[in-house]
């Protein structure tokens, strides 16, 4: 008799124990990326670490980052947000944060600083582009093109306007299909000065330019939407030439030892990072914030690009990077954010974009179909 | 014993007319029968009818402008767009009050991005009045709060507003603001939020009483506060000067903060108007554009054509509906094109399907199942896979250009190009969609009795006329069953298409899946895809007309 | 057995064989052969072999050896369509979705007969059978027997000289089967057509036919007109399958031109007619019908053999009586006798003496 009631009262406690830090941090969490090489990267370097740190906790991916903003906003609209942490790029998180489908978030507050003391938000900088986003890694929009299929006794292409240049480098070419950065380069590479591009572009004139000059290789181009297409394509002898992110290029160039040359030349660049939902309840909350205070440190985010080669979004981090997880060799070159590789790069606005979307993807898609 | 008459309905034996007592005895049969298929048509209603409805409903629904913006279009009923001038002051005093709740609500970017799909701009025209809407009225502001240490001080403020304790209250104000506001921010507001406004306050000031009435509603439901903890919004200052500036008689008024208030209009007075119109061109020069006004206007309305007509390549213009520019046409040609690619794909499968399902149904058993699993296969494998095997197939460095070239058939520059394109799209979903195909060919095929074909050979008919006048109208059922699966599949198909269709091998679903995960124009998807719900049901009609409905078996 | 390579003959097999696997044989060694305007039934419990040869016959099946000749040519490479033959299957076989008119006109369509021809024979044939009326309609729209009408009128059209019916009547009720056996010979008589009729009915057999060739395990075991089959029975299995027959074990005592002892295998000895023994010491089954056993053993002269029996039981049939006795050790000995004035009820348990003269019992191979 007595014995059970011992037995009763420590099970109270014990469940009573287990509730009670249950209402302090939840013990699960679903993680929203875009699966492959680049999840995989967040899972080794921060994921792993942050549940073996904390036994009991899991985590689960759920790889829809493509559709992050029309999932948040059904979500929102049902009531019932199922994701802690939702990694997007820069202007999905904009577009979020605009609508209250994301946390403003106060970066000194919950972001650790600097090993050497610097807040948060002077570690990450101008990359912070918006009160809900916590960036993560830098990134960029690339040529890779077959070593193997340059013409014999010509120079391998090293301007983004080879891509358009059918004389000198015959072949098939790879482009995403939508406007974004497409228009861009066809402006650039048809003699609009980088500065006026957009300016150019936000004419009707400026629109059909762009077109007309993609219209010089239209026949020769296959258009992809998954990240994972140009490189195939450029494995399977496909295209000649092919815009991909520069990650994706990194490991079929180092990883799988492809034909494979890079070219560094107005390069897109966008940010990737994390955003909190809004809606959370107070003890999902806590474990996120728990978990990104973590993930984002400044040693978390180095340890990322031992996997991938992205930039860490920290300027702390920088020094930081190291060799590649398994071939050994160093990173740093590799990444986008190396001033060898940033000599002339685009940087794409957010902006103008967002207000111009609607309206080029239609005229874009008509020509597509033409 | 029933009775009988010549004129009366038929009585069963208690008298009650034998109708009567047949369905009652049939209710309780029915009901069990309702019963029994309760959780199935609950289902049906919750998955299926429910989301349908809910396309159809949306693609016409446009609620969002009145609910986020309900001054302003009121306003702008007035204002005639065809003057090409822009609106009068009243609308962008509206217009502030509105962007100032949706700022707070954070719903403004989403009115921006709605009305977008009409008006290029108009996004960010949003976006950057709702970071600055603050602006305006600033030095008004500022001076008021120069003036007096109490206009920044929460306490005064909530005080001045109830009118103090025990003073009475005006809770149909408090009700009219909470409906208005709950259309902007969806929350339920309940009766008690710990503020009434005053009566005397809000006979004195109505803008202001409004305005902090709302100010307290969101404050205290969807930011969770206190209200008299909280310091007003800008807006309930601006619009305290509005109405002191208005000549409000404040000498009858002695309730709390009258002496300030008395004050306060003596500054108010005295300073230079709030200029809205200017304020929001400062912000914005796009305000200034008189046809952004004319599609806030033109898009005002609860509900619109304007995502049918989208969904159609026309556009609504002030003068009516008019095609879109030329460069932007697209849907037509998709939804062409889907059409025909379906019924080509439609089509190769009867012709690849047709043999296979006679052979599954006159085949001995044995070899007939090996055939069957073979027809199976497919189903057993990912869609992904199956398409992603087509790719490798088809591609210009795969195997079928591959054994091209090494038979010598093609050189090598002259490799085939089948895939991105139409051929790619159209040989892939054929072959995805070819169970469908034999599946109910083969399930009539196999009650055909071999006995009909001998007789008519006995009767002397060839084996082409025996299997032309005798098999085939007989296996007629089987194609239509087979053709109406594979069609209705065919035309709603997304994935195949995406992969291996390229530019011109792409389905109308491609576009509403981009609609739906991408440009976030859930409206236009709906409609596009009630188009294609209304198509695919046309086509049935005709089918049911042409060829019959009853001619159709699965088995 | 029948006769082969008769010169006169309008259909013959010639050692026919059929194996469907390459181990067995369905058909075994088929001879027959039939003049013009016969109506020869084949007869024979399923798996006898006997829808096959039909079938070869049509030319659905093909031969694994010997020939079939219709009119006197070889037709094992004719294919079904040019042999000209007509064939009623056993469900009808009706196209359904043709009308009774589209139905018929289709064995003239497909020989290219012109539209005014063809009118006049769909309706000369379809009151040939009494359905005049129908042709407008769907066969789903006809009774079971309008539509054996419709099948049997479709096969008759285009005035084949050779018609199959593969057990036409099967699914018919047994009043109306009663009545299209006679209007099928009558027509068959009336056309003068060469009828091959297959059924594993007995009545309709014999009621039908000209001859009936019965099949068993792939041959023929007799081939006679009825009577003959009935009464003469060549072998104990059509003995049995033709007809109520009652069956003895025993061995052959003694054997003479016309009549031979039986001793069974109690000791009793009784007369019977030597038909497939040939010495004494031969095991044999003797047969006899119920209507041939004489309980009024005086009538039957005084050399005469006579068994005991004992009365099992007793069943008034209207017009006959039938008895179960017990014989020679089997309880499933059975009399009937007829309902006449002078007859006596045999009661349970009654001891009585039974004969028959000697012609009336076969003395067969044993089983």
């Amino acid at each position: 008799m007595k014995l059970t009631k011992t037995l009763l009262a420590t099970t109270a406690l014990t469940v009573a124990g287990a509730s009670a830090h249950a209402q302090d941090m939840a013990d699960s969490m679903t993680l929203v990326s875009w699966g492959g090489a680049y999840q995989e990267s967040q899972h080794k370097a921060y994921v792993e670490p942050y549940l073996a740190m904390n036994g009991g906790v899991t985590a689960t991916w759920d790889e829809s980052s493509a559709e992050a903003v029309a999932k948040l906003r059904a979500m929102n609209e049902a009531g019932n947000i199922t994701w802690d942490l939702v990694d997007v790029v820069a202007s999905d998180a904009m577009r979020l944060c605009d609508e209250g489908l994301a946390m403003e978030i106060d970066h000194d507050e919950l972001l650790a600083p600097a090993p050497d003391g610097t807040p948060a938000s002077e570690d990450f900088g101008d990359l912070i582009v918006s009160d809900c986003f916590i960036p993560q890694i830098v990134y960029s929009t690339t040529f890779g093109y077959r070593t193997d299929m340059v013409p014999a006794g010509t120079e391998p292409p090293s301007s983004v306007c080879d891509v358009f240049d059918l004389e000198t480098y015959p072949g098939k070419r790879s482009l995403q299909k939508r406007p974004i950065d497409n228009m861009e380069w066809a402006l650039y590479c048809d003699g609009v000065e980088k500065d006026d591009i957009y300016d150019v572009l936000s004419t009707d004139e400026g629109v059909d330019r762009a077109l007309a000059k993609l219209g010089t290789i239209k026949d020769q181009v296959v258009w992809w939407s998954a990240g994972a297409e140009t490189p195939q394509l450029l494995a399977d002898g496909e295209v000649f030439m092919g815009s991909t992110f520069n990650g994706r290029l990194f490991s079929a160039i180092a990883e799988q030892d492809q034909p494979i040359g890079m070219l560094w030349d107005m390069q897109s660049f966008d940010l990737d990072g994390w955003i909190v939902p809004t809606g959370l309840s107070e003890d999902r909350l806590a474990r996120v914030l728990d978990f990104l205070r973590f993930a984002t440190d400044t040693q978390r985010l180095a340890d990322q690009a031992k996997y991938i080669s992205y930039g860490p979004a920290r300027a702390s981090s920088a020094p930081l990077v190291g060799q590649h997880a398994t071939l050994g060799i160093d990173m740093a070159p590799h990444m986008p954010t190396d001033p060898a590789n940033a000599g002339n790069i685009h940087i794409y606005d957010y902006e103008w974009w967002a207000d111009n979307r609607d309206d080029l993807d239609a005229k874009f898609q008509a020509w597509l179909a033409q | 014993m029933s009775v009988t008459t010549d004129t009366g309905p038929v009585l069963s034996a208690d008298g009650k007319p034998l109708k009567r007592s047949l369905n009652k005895a049939l209710r309780a049969q029915k009901l069990r029968a309702l019963a029994l298929i309760a959780p199935l048509l609950i289902f049906v209603l919750v998955t299926f009818i429910a989301p349908i409805a809910d396309m159809l409903f949306r693609s016409v629904e446009n609620q969002i402008v009145s609910n986020t913006m309900p001054r302003t279009t009121a306003e702008l009923a007035e204002w005639d767009s065809d003057t090409s001038e822009l609106p009068g002051d009243n609308v962008f005093e509206a217009l502030y009050t509105d962007i100032f709740l949706a700022a707070e609500a954070k719903k403004h970017t989403r009115l921006g991005s709605r009305l977008n799909y009409e008006q290029p701009g108009v996004s960010s025209m949003f976006r950057s009045t709702g970071r600055n809407v603050d602006e305006i009225g600033e030095d008004q502001i500022k001076a008021l709060e120069d003036l007096n240490g109490a206009w920044e001080d929460e306490t005064f403020w909530f005080t001045l507003m109830t009118g103090g304790d025990g003073a009475e209250g005006n809770p149909s104000l408090l009700k009219q603001q909470a409906a208005s506001l709950s259309n902007l921010t969806e929350s339920v507001y309940p009766a008690d939020i710990g503020f009434v406004p005053g009566q005397a306050i809000s006979d004195l000031l109505p803008q202001t009483a409004s305005a902090y009435t709302s100010f307290a509603l969101f404050s205290a439901v969807d930011n969770g506060d206190v209200v008299a903890e909280e310091e007003p919004w800008a807006a309930v200052k601006l619009a305290l000067i509005q109405d002191l500036r208005s000549g409000v008689d404040l000498s009858s008024y002695s309730g709390p903060g009258a002496a300030e208030l008395a004050e306060a209009q003596d500054l108010a007075t005295s300073l230079p108007p709030v200029d809205f119109k200017a304020g929001f061109i400062d912000i914005d020069e796009e305000w200034a554009d008189a046809e952004n006004w004319t599609t806030i206007k033109m898009y005002s309305p609860d509900f619109t054509s304007g995502y049918f007509l989208n969904a159609v390549d026309y556009q609504k213009t002030p003068d009516g509906f008019a095609p879109r520019p030329e460069d932007e046409q697209i849907y037509n040609t998709l939804f062409q094109r889907t059409l025909f690619m379906s019924l080509m794909i439609m089509g190769s499968c009867i012709l690849l399907g047709y043999p296979i399902a006679y052979l599954l149904a006159n085949l001995p058993m044995r070899t007939a199942n090996l055939l069957m699993i073979l027809v199976l296969l497919p189903f057993w494998t990912s869609l992904l896979v199956r398409t992603s095997a087509w790719k490798v197939m088809l591609q210009q460095q795969g195997v079928i250009n591959d054994t091209l070239v090494w038979l010598g058939l093609i050189d090598e520059a002259g490799r085939l190009v089948m895939i991105n394109n139409q051929f790619g799209t159209i040989v892939a979903m054929t072959h995805i969609l070819l169970p469908f195909m034999i599946l109910p060919m083969y399930s009539v095929m196999s009650t055909i009795p071999q006995t009909y074909v001998r007789a008519a050979k006995s009767l002397g008919a060839t084996n082409w006329t025996a299997f032309w006048r005798v098999y085939f109208p007989q296996s007629v059922p089987g194609i239509g069953a087979g053709s109406i699966l594979v069609f209705i599949l065919a035309i709603g198909y997304y994935i195949t298409p995406e992969i291996v269709g390229g530019t011109t091998g792409t389905f109308i679903s491609n576009r509403i899946a981009y609609h739906i995960s991408s440009s976030l124009n859930w409206g236009l998807a709906a409609a596009l895809g009630s188009i294609l719900l209304v198509a695919v049901l046309v086509l049935y009609w005709a089918y049911d007309k042409i060829v019959g409905i009853d001619n159709v078996k699965l088995g | 057995m029948a006769d082969t390579a008769n010169s006169d003959a309008f259909v013959e097999f010639e050692r026919v064989q059929k194996s469907y696997d390459g181990e067995n044989l369905v058909v075994k060694d088929l001879n027959l052969s039939m003049p013009k305007g016969e109506f020869l039934t084949m007869l024979g419990p399923s798996g006898s072999g006997k829808t096959t040869c039909l079938m070869m016959l049509a030319g659905f099946e093909t031969a694994t050896h010997g020939e079939i000749k219709l009119d006197g040519r070889p037709i094992n490479n004719i294919p079904p369509h040019k042999r000209g033959i007509g064939m009623v299957f056993q469900n009808y076989a009706l196209f359904p979705h043709m009308t009774v008119a589209e139905n018929l006109s289709f064995p003239l369509e497909v020989r290219k007969i012109g539209k005014s021809d063809r009118e006049a024979k769909v309706k000369r044939a379809l009151d040939m059978v009494q359905m005049g009326s129908f042709g407008g309609r769907r066969p789903a729209q006809l009774s079971g027997g309008q539509q054996q009408r419709i099948a049997l009128a479709r096969a008759l059209v285009f005035e084949p000289e050779l018609v199959l019916m593969d057990e036409p009547l099967g699914a018919l009720d047994k009043q109306l089967r009663e009545h299209m056996q006679f209007e099928i010979t009558n027509l068959a008589h009336q056309l003068g057509i060469t009828v091959v009729y297959v059924t594993h009915d007995q009545t309709e057999a014999l009621t039908m036919s000209d001859r009936v060739a019965v099949f068993d395990d792939g041959r023929i075991q007799q081939l006679a007109p009825p009577d003959e089959l009935y009464e003469s029975p060549e072998n104990s299995f059509v003995a049995q399958f033709i007809g109520e027959n009652n069956t003895l074990e025993g061995t052959i005592k003694e054997i003479g031109e016309d009549v031979c002892l039986v001793q069974l295998d109690d000791g009793e000895l009784i007369d019977a007619k030597p038909v497939n023994v040939s010495k004494v010491g031969d095991r044999t089954t003797i047969s006899i019908r119920p209507e041939r056993v004489e309980v009024d053993t005086a009538k039957l002269g005084d050399k005469a053999h006579t068994l005991k029996a004992e009365v099992m039981e007793f069943i008034y049939m209207g017009d006959v009586f039938r008895t179960r006795l017990k014989v020679a050790g089997k309880d499933n000995f059975i009399i009937k006798t007829r309902n006449s004035a002078d007859q006596r009820r045999l009661q349970p348990g009654e001891q009585i003496e039974i004969g028959w003269l000697p012609r009336d019992c076969r003395a067969l191979d044993a089983v």
